[in-house]
């Protein structure tokens, strides 16, 4: 295993603050790991939205980690282009979102851009039932948007599509 | 934590003349977004239910969160060692180059719906066309802010639709907005000689192709909304070259209060 790839597994054990059980591999926020001649670390990532507040404590919570396995000189770029979309999450991070209670993101007519467009299907996270409703676009989160299943009533978070 | 951006372009690169008109450019969409991101964050907690209070809440976090990476790209092509943080806090009113829209008071639910949606009619549109600036740094704030925008486009227009074909009450409300903010939407429009010299350099669009867009989604949404587009209104201007309402200074008070007090200051 090249130093590159240890440090790809080690930054698996790094969170996102706001949703804990995705790693920032699950979330798509790792963009690239560098290591120089001088042994120096450069690690990017991209934040989900411009204001995520979430991108320092990430960016320390990297350094932590890899602090904590030795490598010390450790720099975090933020890059913004290409821009996030909700297309770099993983299978296996929308399947661990689902679990925690979010609904993971609608493929493919997420398509944000046809205004007045219909909002698409989500599925409870819950009960699994698509007799769901929107209830505002903005939710306890920049990258989340809120809805209420028709079914089970529970009121749920969607993780929506940025693309 | 100092978070450094990638993806520099060259900045020294760029002939003094066209880093002014960039700098000049960036710090006024950067002026634009937080004076308007600002007005939403003062609706936190006393939004007319807790969706809509998110809503505005989130809208503001994304207009603060473009602003930043705008400031600091200003701050680079100064080159004059001041900080994102210099230039929001530490700048005079005159300095500001907000057009008039953004600064206007809140006012009633209906009169912050109206004017967000003019101006996210005239941000969606400018974000589309800017993403593909031959400067790699506005291109990709664009990029990444233009995803946003869209969200906040769609929120603003089917509130205008709600509240406009909605109650007698609701009515009035919008109605009495346009009639107060209309005459600051031509601002967005009008190009100032920085403007016109990055259009003219094929930097930035040229206006004068993104106003029959936005007019076209406006008339498309009052007509949903059964709302008439005012028509031969004088439009107002002044803001973008530094010439203010009375109600930027008093945004710029609270905004600048810790700054000005404890020089320096950190969290």
């Amino acid at each position: 295993m090249t130093t590159e790839e240890k440090i790809w597994k080690l930054l698996e054990e790094v969170s996102d603050p706001e949703i804990p059980v995705l790693s920032i591999l699950d979330l798509g926020v790792l963009r690239q790991v560098q290591v120089q001649e001088d042994g120096r670390v450069q690690v990017t990532i991209t934040p989900t939205y411009s204001g995520c507040p979430a991108m320092n404590t990430i960016a320390a919570d990297v350094k932590l980690k890899l602090l904590s396995k030795g490598f010390n000189n450790v720099a975090v770029d933020l890059q913004l282009s290409p821009a996030w979309t909700t297309d770099w999450l993983t299978p296996e991070g929308k399947r661990k979102l689902e679990e925690y209670g979010i609904a993971p993101p609608v493929e493919p007519n997420g398509d944000i851009h046809a205004l007045f467009g219909r909002d698409p299907v989500v599925r409870c996270p819950r009960c699994h039932s698509e007799n769901t409703k929107l209830i505002s676009q903005f939710g306890s989160t920049s990258c989340k948007a809120h809805y209420q299943c028709e079914a089970c009533l529970e009121p749920f978070d969607y993780f929506k599509c940025l693309k | 934590m100092d978070l450094q951006h990638t993806q520099s372009p060259a900045v020294q690169d760029y002939t003094p003349e066209l880093r002014a008109l960039l700098l000049d450019y960036t710090l006024q969409l950067a002026d634009t977004s937080l004076i308007l991101g600002h007005r939403l964050s003062e609706w936190c907690g006393h939004g007319p239910i807790l969706e809509q209070d998110l809503a505005m809440a989130n809208i503001a976090l994304d207009l603060i969160g473009e602003t930043r990476s705008l400031y600091q790209y200003a701050a680079e092509l100064e080159g004059k060692g001041r900080s994102e943080d210099d230039l929001a806090y530490l700048r005079e009113a005159v300095e500001y180059k907000n057009p008039l829209l953004v600064e206007q008071p809140n006012g009633d639910f209906a009169h912050t719906i109206l004017r967000q949606f003019l101006f996210d009619g005239f941000h969606f549109f400018l974000l589309k066309d800017l993403q593909n600036s031959p400067d790699q740094r506005l291109a990709a704030i664009a990029a990444k802010a233009f995803k946003e925008a869209s969200y906040h486009l769609k929120w603003s227009s089917e509130w205008v639709i709600r509240l406009g074909d909605g109650t007698e009450e609701s009515k009035r409300r919008l109605q009495k907005a346009i009639a107060n903010l209309w005459m600051f939407s031509g601002e967005l429009f009008m190009m100032t000689d920085t403007e016109q010299q990055l259009a003219q350099a094929g930097i930035i669009p040229d206006y004068a192709t993104l106003l029959p867009q936005w007019e076209a989604h406006v008339a498309k949404v009052f007509a949903e909304a059964t709302l008439e587009v005012p028509q031969n209104v004088f439009m107002q201007k002044g803001g973008k070259t530094g010439r203010h309402s009375e109600h930027l200074g008093y945004i710029l008070t609270e905004l600048q209060y810790l700054q000005r007090a404890y020089p320096g200051l950190e969290w």
